[in-house]
C-alpha cells in the first residue's frame, strides 16, 4: 500500500448514495488531482461511518475531522482549506458532541468486533481486507484446526444467533455436522426486513469479505460445500458488493476447489428476495430459495436436519456470522470476556427517531438501554422529553422511560428477548401517540402476513379493525381486552414467528400506556390522531 | 422475444433461479410487469408447471402481473417513517398524482405502491422510485421528484 500524508474516508452506503455521494467522490478526485495532491492524499471509499441523518459524511485523517452533509459545492473548499492549507472547515464539521465524532469517547463505550473494519477499509478491495487481518481466521482454521475444533471453538465462545431467537450457534453447527445425509448447505439470512433495522445491510456494504470468510468457515465446520446468501431484493448495493467480494475471493483461490491448498472445497452464490417480510423467517426463506412462494414450513423437522432441498442446512444471520472470524483469531476465551456470562460478545444497534445523533453502534451484550439512548444516541433534542422506546422493530417491545435501565441481553429482556435480534431502537418523544404508533405496527403485520395460517391472516386484520375503532373513539367496551386475547391466541396458534410475535408490541404498548388507549376510547381528542385522520380524509 | 431468451440463457435450469430470472425479465419489461407469456417461458425453461411459477409470482410484492407505470414509486410506511410523517407524504403524493395506492397514472408514467421498511431510516420519511431512494421527503421535494421523472423520460 502507498503511504500518504492524509486519508479521506468517504462513507458510501445507501443513505450517502441518496445524498449524491457519487458526485462528491468524482469531484473530490478531480480536485485532488488539480491541486497536485494525488500522491499525498489518499481517497478511500468505505462503508458507513456510523453517522445517520447527515447525508454524505467523510472523515479526514490523521486529524480525525468529520464533515457532514457534504455537497459537491463544498468539495473545493475542503480540498483547498483543509487538505492543502491544513485548516479544517469549521462550518462543515459535524457537531463535536456527536458521538461518532469523538472516537475516543465512543470507543470507550463501544466495542467493535463485528464492525471492526466498517468505515475504515475499502469494501470493494480484497487486499485492504487482507491487510486488516482478513482471511487470517480462514488460514488458521484450514491449516491448524479440524472442523470439529472450529465447531468446539464457536460452541465454547457462547455465541448465540443474532437473528432473534438467540439459539447457540456452535450447537447449531454441531447438529448440522452430525446430521446424516447430504450434500449439506450453508445459508446466510440477509433478508433484513424488520422495520428500523439496517445493521446487516451496513455490514454487507461495509465489510462484505467478512461475510464471505465466515461462510467458508461455516462450510468447513459443518461439512458443506455450497453456500447461499439470501438478500432482500431492495438491497441493490449490498448485492453488488457481496457479488464483487465473491468474485475477488474466487480469483484469490479462497472460494472453489482446494482452498489455500487445503483440499477443502466451498463456493457460494447470492440469491435476491422479492419483497416478502415473512422470508426473514428461516423456513420461509428456504422455500423462497428453492424458488417457491415463501410460506413457512411446519417445524420440526428443523433446518439443521432438513433444510434446503430437505438436506441438513446451517442457517445463520449476517451479524452472527460476522462474529466468527474474530472468535477463531482471538480465541473463544477472549470472546467470552465480552458481554455477560450468559450472553457473550457484542450487539450491533441502529439508534433512530427523536435522538440527537442517530446511527449505528456496537456495544457489549448487557449494556443498559439508557446508555444506548442517552450516551450513544446523544439523548433527545433539547426541550423534548422521552415518551417511549420501540426496541426490535415492529415485532418488538414498547418500553417506557421507567424501564430504561433494562440491560440489553437475552436473559435480562426475558419475555422480550426476540426483540433483541433486530437491534432497532426507535426513540419517541411526547409528540408520538402510542395508539397511532401501534396502529402503524399492526397495519404492517396485516400487510406482511403471508396468508397461510388462519390465526395470523384473520387475526392481524381483526386487530387493525379494533385499533381503528379505538383511534376513532368508536370502540365498544372491552375492545382492548379483545385485542389482547386475540394476540394471545395468535401467539400459540400461528405457524411462524410473524403471527406469534404480534403480542409483543401490543401487550407492551397497552401495559405501559393503557390510559392513552382508554382516553381514545372515551372519544377524548388526540392531536396526532386528528391530524392523521384529517390528512387521510382530504 | 430474443431479449427474453437471452435473459433465460444466462440462468442455469435450476428451480432456485426462479426469483432471479423473474427479476431480470421484469426489469427488461417496459411496463414493469410480467406477462403470461413470460411465465410460460420461465416454466418451460425450468421444467416447472405453469401453476408453480404463477404461485410464486403472485406471492412477492416486487412482482406484478398487471402492467405498471414506467416508474414505480414505493412509499415506506414502517413505524419509523410513520413517526416522521409518512402518512402525510403518501396522501400528498396521492393528491398530486391523482391516483390511489396500487394505481397507475393515466399517462402510464407512475404507479404508486406501499413498501415495508426500505432500511434507510436515518432519512425518513423515504420512498423509492425504481432503484433510486429519495429521503427526507417534503411536499416540495415530492413535486421536484415527480417533475424530474416526467421531464426525464
Amino acid at each position: 500500500m502507498r503511504l500518504a500524508r492524509a486519508h479521506v474516508l468517504i462513507g458510501v452506503d445507501d443513505e450517502a448514495r441518496l445524498a449524491g455521494v457519487e458526485d462528491v467522490i468524482r469531484l473530490m478526485s478531480t480536485a485532488l488531482e488539480e491541486a497536485g495532491l494525488t500522491d499525498e492524499v489518499q481517497l478511500v471509499e468505505t462503508g458507513t461511518l456510523g453517522v445517520s441523518g447527515h447525508g454524505v459524511v467523510l472523515v479526514v485523517y490523521p486529524e480525525g475531522v468529520y464533515y457532514g452533509d457534504v455537497t459537491p459545492e463544498d468539495v473545493p473548499l475542503i480540498v483547498e482549506e483543509h487538505l492543502l492549507k491544513g485548516r479544517p472547515v469549521g462550518a462543515l464539521r459535524l457537531p463535536s458532541a456527536a458521538p461518532a465524532v469523538r472516537p475516543a469517547q465512543v470507543y470507550e463505550r463501544q466495542r467493535r468486533v463485528v464492525l471492526r473494519n466498517c468505515g475504515l477499509i475499502d469494501p470493494g478491495n480484497i487486499d485492504e481486507y487482507v491487510a486488516a487481518g482478513g482471511y487470517e481466521a480462514l488460514g488458521k482454521a484450514l491449516t491448524q484446526m479440524s472442523p470439529e475444533q472450529v465447531v468446539a471453538e464457536v460452541k465454547n465462545s457462547g455465541l448465540r444467533g443474532r437473528g432473534g431467537a438467540g439459539f447457540p450457534t456452535g450447537l447449531k453447527w454441531e447438529m448440522v455436522r452430525r446430521a446424516s445425509g447430504g450434500p449439506k448447505y450453508v445459508v446466510c439470512n440477509a433478508d433484513e426486513g424488520e422495520p428500523g433495522t439496517f445493521k446487516d445491510r451496513l455490514i454487507l456494504e461495509g465489510d462484505p469479505h467478512k461475510l464471505v470468510e465466515s461462510m467458508i468457515l461455516c462450510g468447513y465446520a459443518c461439512g458443506a460445500k455450497q453456500g447461499y446468501v439470501y438478500i432482500r431484493g431492495e438491497y441493490t448495493l449490498s448485492i453488488e458488493r457481496i457479488e464483487r467480494a465473491i468474485q475477488q475471493a474466487r480469483e484469490y483461490g479462497l472460494l472453489g476447489e482446494d482452498i489455500m491448498g487445503s483440499g477443502v472445497t466451498f463456493d457460494m452464490e447470492v440469491r435476491p428476495g422479492a419483497g416478502a417480510y415473512v422470508c426473514g423467517e428461516e423456513t420461509s426463506l428456504l422455500e423462497s430459495l428453492e424458488g417457491k412462494r415463501g410460506w413457512p414450513r411446519m417445524r420440526p423437522p428443523y433446518p439443521v436436519t432438513s433444510g434446503l432441498w430437505g438436506k441438513p442446512t446451517a442457517l445463520n444471520n449476517v451479524e452472527t456470522l460476522a462474529n466468527v472470524p474474530e472468535i477463531i483469531v482471538g480465541g473463544s476465551d477472549w470472546y467470552k470476556s465480552l458481554g455477560t456470562s450468559a450472553c457473550t460478545g457484542t450487539k450491533v444497534y441502529t439508534i433512530l427517531g427523536h435522538v440527537r445523533f442517530p446511527g449505528l453502534v456496537e456495544v457489549e451484550m448487557g449494556t443498559p438501554l439508557r446508555t444506548l439512548v442517552y450516551d450513544l444516541g446523544g439523548g433527545l433534542p433539547e426541550g423534548r422529553t422521552l415518551k417511549a422506546v420501540l426496541v426490535g422493530g415492529a415485532a418488538g417491545a414498547f418500553i417506557s422511560p421507567r424501564a430504561l435501565d433494562v440491560r440489553m441481553d437475552y436473559e435480562s429482556l426475558r419475555d422480550w428477548a426476540a426483540a433483541l435480534g433486530s437491534g432497532a431502537i426507535l426513540v419517541m418523544d411526547e409528540s408520538a401517540c402510542m395508539v397511532d404508533m401501534l396502529g402503524s405496527v399492526l397495519r404492517f403485520f396485516r400487510h406482511e402476513s403471508c396468508g397461510q395460517c388462519v390465526p395470523c391472516r384473520a387475526g392481524t386484520d381483526r386487530l387493525v379493525q379494533l385499533l381503528d375503532d379505538i383511534q376513532r373513539g368508536l370502540a365498544a367496551e372491552g375492545a382492548l381486552e379483545e385485542m389482547e386475547r386475540l394476540a394471545a391466541v395468535m401467539q400459540v396458534a400461528s405457524l411462524c414467528p410473524l403471527g406469534q410475535s404480534v403480542i409483543l408490541p401490543l401487550s407492551t404498548a397497552v401495559q405501559s400506556f393503557r390510559e392513552e388507549f382508554v382516553s381514545h376510547m372515551g372519544g377524548d381528542g388526540c392531536t396526532v390522531c386528528e391530524q392523521v385522520r384529517e390528512v387521510a380524509a382530504r | 422475444m430474443a431479449g427474453k431468451l437471452d435473459i433465460l440463457a444466462r440462468h442455469p435450469r435450476s428451480e432456485d433461479r426462479l426469483l432471479a430470472i423473474l427479476h431480470d425479465l421484469q426489469e427488461a419489461s417496459p411496463d414493469n410487469a410480467l406477462t403470461k407469456d413470460d411465465l410460460t417461458l420461465v416454466a418451460d425453461h425450468l421444467g416447472l408447471p405453469l401453476s408453480r411459477v404463477h404461485d410464486a409470482v403472485t406471492f412477492y410484492s416486487m412482482f406484478s402481473l398487471r402492467p405498471r407505470g414506467r416508474h414505480v414509486i414505493r412509499v415506506c410506511d414502517s413505524p419509523h417513517c410513520h413517526l416522521e410523517g409518512a402518512w402525510s407524504v403518501l396522501e400528498e403524493l396521492k393528491r398530486r398524482l391523482g391516483i390511489g395506492e396500487g394505481e397507475t397514472t393515466g399517462d402510464g408514467m407512475f404507479t404508486l405502491e406501499l413498501s415495508s421498511c426500505l432500511g434507510v431510516c436515518g432519512v425518513a420519511p423515504v420512498m423509492m422510485v425504481d432503484d433510486e431512494m429519495v429521503g427526507k421527503l417534503t411536499p416540495d421535494k415530492l413535486q421536484q421528484v415527480i417533475d424530474r421523472y416526467r421531464e426525464g423520460q
